[in-house]
């Protein structure tokens, strides 16, 4: 009965985690009869009755309502195919792109075009994965000027913090516009020093993601290379 | 989109600063191993920052061609793998793949940095024949000044195998070093706007106007070889060449 396993412990595949009705299985983990498995490489997270596992590493699974940072990569007569970090590729139709009406046969790529980047909501991931798209949304838009990064998609919760507390310190001390995608892509733009600041901030939380005081250190950071 | 990027990295080449951070002719951290293959007589691993690429040597005894009957012969080829970035496709050789091997085989020739005359083991009919093969591990950006740097490793870390006059003993290798004279350099210098650059990533190598690559031994260039759709002024020219000179004496200690 109980716990077999310590919160935060590494697991592989198939090692028993609890034992017993008292937990329920989440993320990553399945019941056999009265134990619950690990289903994939993490470290366990149990601080309720919930036991779910974070990925260590891995690409991103795409899930209902998250906000990503999409790649077209086709235009179709009807929508546009967006590339969105993940081994599925998602759709995003005309009618939850443009809010005029758009006659058939119409050339998409005076819309956007191949390359061009969007913030876009997760609206549907059917059971055969295919991923529907809308920019219909607050803050969902085709992405100007301004440079693309590319993090794990696992560290993207530490990057943007409870309330998104880390990302919106990052911002104010730097004056840049940031957004993260939930996939992992992510949009920089603000002064060329600046917008180093913020990366190597960015790239310091992905980096340090597992340790605890983070915060006051990326504080500190932001503070020390302020510019006056 | 690429409009967007081009203004992005324009603004920050203003200030004198790259995507990563660095000066405008700031090299990557550069890594140089040598004996990396055992199969091969002599090989190389050359790091540019995240851009890896490797060289082998092979030696064989061949028939010289009839043009240079006493001089040992050379052949450059390179793979741009599959596995070291997505622009790269498998299959037969595409003209970056080509223009690589050929950039790289003239900065060698050219310079005359191999002393083909001692390379003859029997004139008209047998001479050694380097073939260095370059194979890109991971890609990104400025493959040309990395795979010349590779090349030339290789071939100072070379060591001629064993020949009985019949055949070639690919297991016993003897002390013979290759006979180097001279050491290329390969510096290519990359125009975006007006704002010169060296030792580009892969995403700063998509925006380039122009480039330029200057291969010189002490000083002394030795061959040239332009890229990309945009002309250059003499002025243009004439800058590129001293800060490839430049770069070259810096590159030239990670020998």
């Amino acid at each position: 009965m109980g716990l077999s396993v310590k919160d935060k412990e590494i697991v592989v595949p198939g090692e028993e985690l609890a034992q017993g009705m008292d937990y329920l299985p989440s993320y990553g983990t399945f019941r056999d009869g009265e134990t619950i498995v690990a289903g994939r490489l993490g470290m366990v997270s149990a601080e309720s009755r919930i036991i779910k596992l974070i990925p260590l590493a891995g690409k991103y699974l795409p899930k209902t309502n998250d906000t990503i940072i999409g790649r077209v990569f086709d235009v179709t007569m009807s929508g546009w195919m967006i590339d969105i970090n993940s081994a599925y590729s998602a759709m995003l139709g005309v009618k939850d792109a443009v809010p005029e009406f758009v006659a058939r046969g119409t050339d998409l790529t005076k819309y956007f075009s191949f390359g061009d980047y969007l913030v876009t909501r997760i609206i549907n991931v059917t059971s055969k994965n295919f991923v529907d798209l809308t920019l219909k949304g607050p803050g969902l838009k085709k992405l100007g000027e301004g440079r693309i990064i590319h993090v794990s998609p696992h560290k993207v919760p530490r990057i943007i913090g409870k309330q998104g507390s880390m990302i919106s310190m990052i911002k104010d001390s730097t004056n840049c516009r940031i957004v993260i995608g939930q996939n992992g892509i992510g949009w920089v733009q603000g002064e060329p020093e600046d917008e180093l600041v913020a990366i190597q901030a960015i790239r310091k939380v992905e980096d340090e993601s597992h340790t605890s005081g983070l915060t006051e250190r990326i504080k500190e950071f932001l503070d020390r290379n302020k510019r006056q | 989109m690429r409009n967007e990027k081009r203004a992005h990295v324009l603004r920050f080449l203003e200030k004198g600063l790259r995507f990563d951070g660095r000066k405008l002719h700031e090299l990557r951290e550069i890594k140089v191993d040598y004996g990396i293959s055992k199969n091969a007589e002599g090989s190389v691993r050359v790091c540019f920052g995240n851009t890896e690429i490797l060289a082998g040597v092979k030696m064989s005894v061949e028939k010289p061609y009839p043009d240079t009957p006493d001089d040992g012969n050379l052949i450059v080829g390179a793979e741009l793998s599959p596995l070291s970035s997505p622009e790269f496709e498998s299959g037969p050789p595409k003209s970056e793949a080509i223009e690589l091997a050929r950039v790289v085989d003239r900065g060698i020739r050219e310079t005359k940095a191999i002393d083909t005359k001692k390379l003859c083991i029997d004139k008209g009919e047998k001479v050694w024949t380097s073939t260095i093969d370059l194979v890109t591990i991971n890609a990104d950006g400025n493959l040309i000044d990395s795979g010349a740097l590779a090349a030339i490793a290789a071939l100072r870390n070379t060591t001629l195998p064993h020949y009985d006059g019949q055949k070639v003993d690919y297991k016993k290798r003897t002390d013979t070093p290759l006979p180097i004279k001279k050491i290329p350099i390969a510096v290519t210098i990359y125009k975006i706007g007006p704002y010169f650059l060296v030792d580009p990533t892969n995403e700063e190598e998509d925006l380039v106007d122009a480039r330029l690559t200057v291969t010189s031994s002490s000083g002394r260039i030795s061959a040239l070889q332009k890229g990309g759709d945009h002309p250059l002024t003499i002025e243009d020219v004439d800058r590129m060449v001293s800060l490839a000179l430049e770069k070259a004496e810096e590159l030239i200690k990670y020998l």
